[in-house]
């Protein structure tokens, strides 16, 4: 037990250093103002009619995203989970290869793609083909989120496809469903936990991101990550910037919440 | 399945640590070791430069960037990092000064920038630094409209061109409160340093009239944008002008006739700088004549270096209207002068609302 503990150290360690003080220091940042005084100024602050329209912006757009990932991914995994070993680490490791490369590197990436006199456009006007004009609108950081935000979709769904045994499947097909409801009553039901975590896994990054509005959005658009990114930047608004900050865990904390309610019985909880 | 989620997860959370903790990594530097820590704009030094002074000095430079003076300031403020020589504008100068940021320097040490710089731009430097007591100039520029001649066919005069609908998605505005402010405000008017509610709020909502004609709020990727034809229209420095015209010869530059800024951005040394006598060092190094043309050159920043100037070879740049230009012709130049907390919060207030808009 002794040993045990002692092994446990260096974590503690960790999780006091840079979890536990550096969340207190939000909280004790969020409730007060320049004077030191307890405040509830910087959380109600979000109601105003800015901070209000960035947190909305920012929970569409990466609802939006996330429903674009669930569709895009699904359909993905299942190809990979019925694939026989070899071939499927082939697809995976071809999948994740860009995760290898800096997230900043792959947005700018886009950036470049995108712009008005861009590749991509380069190419259609070569092919006489109308321009695509999304670069700097929230459709491009919608299209950077996916892109970025995918493989934390596929991989949980994989996971969970691949486990679920091919046997209950056949006894499906053997008692005469069809394969619509294979899926609707088998293999989504058995899937759901995978289906959970990778919602969780890409709501979250999504509604807290700064860098892709910035890069792809021109910075016209503003979405919560920007603001609370410029309190501390810019303004220099610490105050106000950790009270951002806790509203937003309190959306995340929500979203964990409602995903933990959806998955009560299985064992894909995040919390 | 279990086990590998709270893998994934404390992999996770150590990734996010070590990213933070990357980020905050050159915050040690004690005593005077023989370093010189260097905060100053992107691309805004010859590294040559750089490399010349470690060799003759045998002082190592670590050197930091930043985009605007709005980002730096925190950076200092906080300590976190401790800087020995910092490159901020004017008003932030004034600002810095104002909250007791910065050190006084000793001249003494800098006998190049007292022979070197020329008389007007400490003249200039009094605006914000009174007793020329805590800066040395290193660049100063005005702020004008760069514009496309084969995207733009009429000629450009005023700032009443950003709000023209035939440039819808082809002007590019900058993304710092003060730059943006002060281009509204001029085309309204009114001077760049008023805390008048009433010409903030006009000022605010000619933004936000401006906002969807706007491609994108940027800061140095104005340069390359305009180079790529991205864009017809940008606000952009004097000191890239230059440069973008000699990248692309379509490039004009023009100060618009209702006035701009002209500022100067100076070395100055915090008041918690660790290595003061290296920073002596380094900002006088950088006034050498030599080195200050070198910068030029690859910079393109007009410099406050006279004699630098009269050893620029090319004549066409040597009085060029652009880095060099007559100032008695303009008689609505000014310079950004510190608001306060109180200016500087309302500001950042309504550019918010801008950018939300």
């Amino acid at each position: 037990m002794n040993k045990k503990k002692l092994l446990a150290t260096p974590y503690l360690f960790w999780s006091v250093m840079f979890i536990i003080i550096p969340l207190c220091m939000i909280f004790y940042y969020g409730f007060t103002d320049k004077t030191g005084a307890f405040t509830l100024e910087n959380i109600t602050a979000i109601a105003s009619a800015e901070h209000f329209k960035a947190l909305w912006l920012s929970i569409l757009l990466s609802l939006i995203s996330t429903v674009i990932c669930l569709l895009l991914a699904y359909p993905l995994a299942m190809i990979l989970a019925n694939m026989n070993v070899n071939q499927n680490s082939f697809i995976v490791v071809i999948f994740i290869l860009p995760m290898w490369m800096n997230f900043l590197l792959r947005t700018l990436a886009w950036q470049t793609l995108l712009e008005k006199t861009g590749v991509i456009n380069n190419i259609l006007s070569f092919l006489h083909l109308p321009t695509l004009n999304i670069i700097n609108t929230p459709y491009a950081i919608v299209l950077g989120m996916v892109y970025n935000f995918l493989p934390f979709m596929v991989l949980p769904l994989y996971n969970a496809l691949v486990k679920i045994d091919k046997n209950v499947i056949n006894a499906a097909k053997d008692l005469g469903a069809n394969p619509v409801q294979t899926f609707t009553k088998i293999t989504f039901p058995l899937s759901l936990p995978g289906v959970i975590s990778g919602i969780t896994m890409v709501f979250v990054p999504a509604l807290t991101t700064f860098v892709i509005s910035t890069l792809l959005g021109g910075s016209k658009v503003l979405l919560i990550g920007n603001v609370i990114e410029q309190e501390f930047t810019q303004t220099g608004n610490w105050y106000l910037g950790s009270g951002l900050s806790i509203v937003l865990m309190i959306f995340i904390i929500i979203s964990m919440i409602l995903s933990a309610i959806f998955d009560k019985d299985r064992e894909g909880a995040l919390l | 399945m279990k086990k590998r989620k709270l893998l994934a997860l404390t992999l996770a959370v150590s990734i996010t640590a070590a990213t933070l903790l990357s980020g905050c990594g050159s915050s040690s530097s004690g005593g005077e070791n023989g370093q010189v820590v260097v905060y100053n704009w992107g691309e805004y030094i010859d590294p040559e430069a750089i490399a010349m002074f470690e060799e003759e000095t045998g002082i190592e430079v670590i050197y930091d960037e930043f985009e605007t003076n709005e980002m730096m300031y925190p950076k200092v403020e906080a300590g976190a990092t401790q800087y020995d020589v910092v490159c901020p504008s004017d008003y932030m100068i004034q600002k810095m000064i104002d909250n007791d940021l910065l050190m006084q320097l000793d001249f003494s040490k800098l006998p190049n920038a007292t022979e070197h710089i020329g008389e007007q731009y400490w003249e200039q430097s009094r605006q914000f630094d009174t007793d020329n007591m805590y800066s040395v100039p290193y660049c100063w520029g005005t702020v004008g409209i760069l514009y496309n001649k084969t995207m733009v066919d009429e000629p450009v005069t005023s700032w009443s061109i950003l709000w023209d609908e035939k440039y819808k998605d082809n002007i590019l505005m900058q993304d710092s409160v003060r730059d943006a402010f002060m281009v509204a405000l001029k085309l309204n008017g009114n001077s760049m340093n008023t805390t008048n509610e009433a010409e903030l709020e006009a000022a605010k909502e000619a933004l936000i009239e401006q906002k969807p004609l706007v491609q994108a709020y940027v800061i140095d990727q104005v340069r390359d944008k305009m180079i790529g034809g991205e864009a017809a229209i940008g606000v952009i420095y004097s000191g890239e002008a230059i440069y973008t015209q000699r990248e692309n010869p379509d490039l004009e530059y023009v100060i618009p006739e209702e006035g701009t800024n002209i500022w100067i951005d100076s070395w100055v040394i915090p008041k918690n700088a660790q290595n003061a006598e290296n920073a002596h060092k380094f900002i006088d190094f950088m006034c050498r004549p030599d080195i200050a043309l070198m910068n030029f050159e690859y910079i393109t920043y007009s410099t406050p270096n006279v004699t630098a100037q009269s050893m620029i070879e090319d004549d066409d740049i040597r009085n060029s209207s652009i880095a060099f230009p007559d100032l008695s012709q303009y008689t609505n130049l000014e310079t950004y002068s510190y608001l306060g907390e109180e200016g500087d919060a309302l500001y950042n207030a309504l550019w918010k609302e801008v950018k939300s808009y």
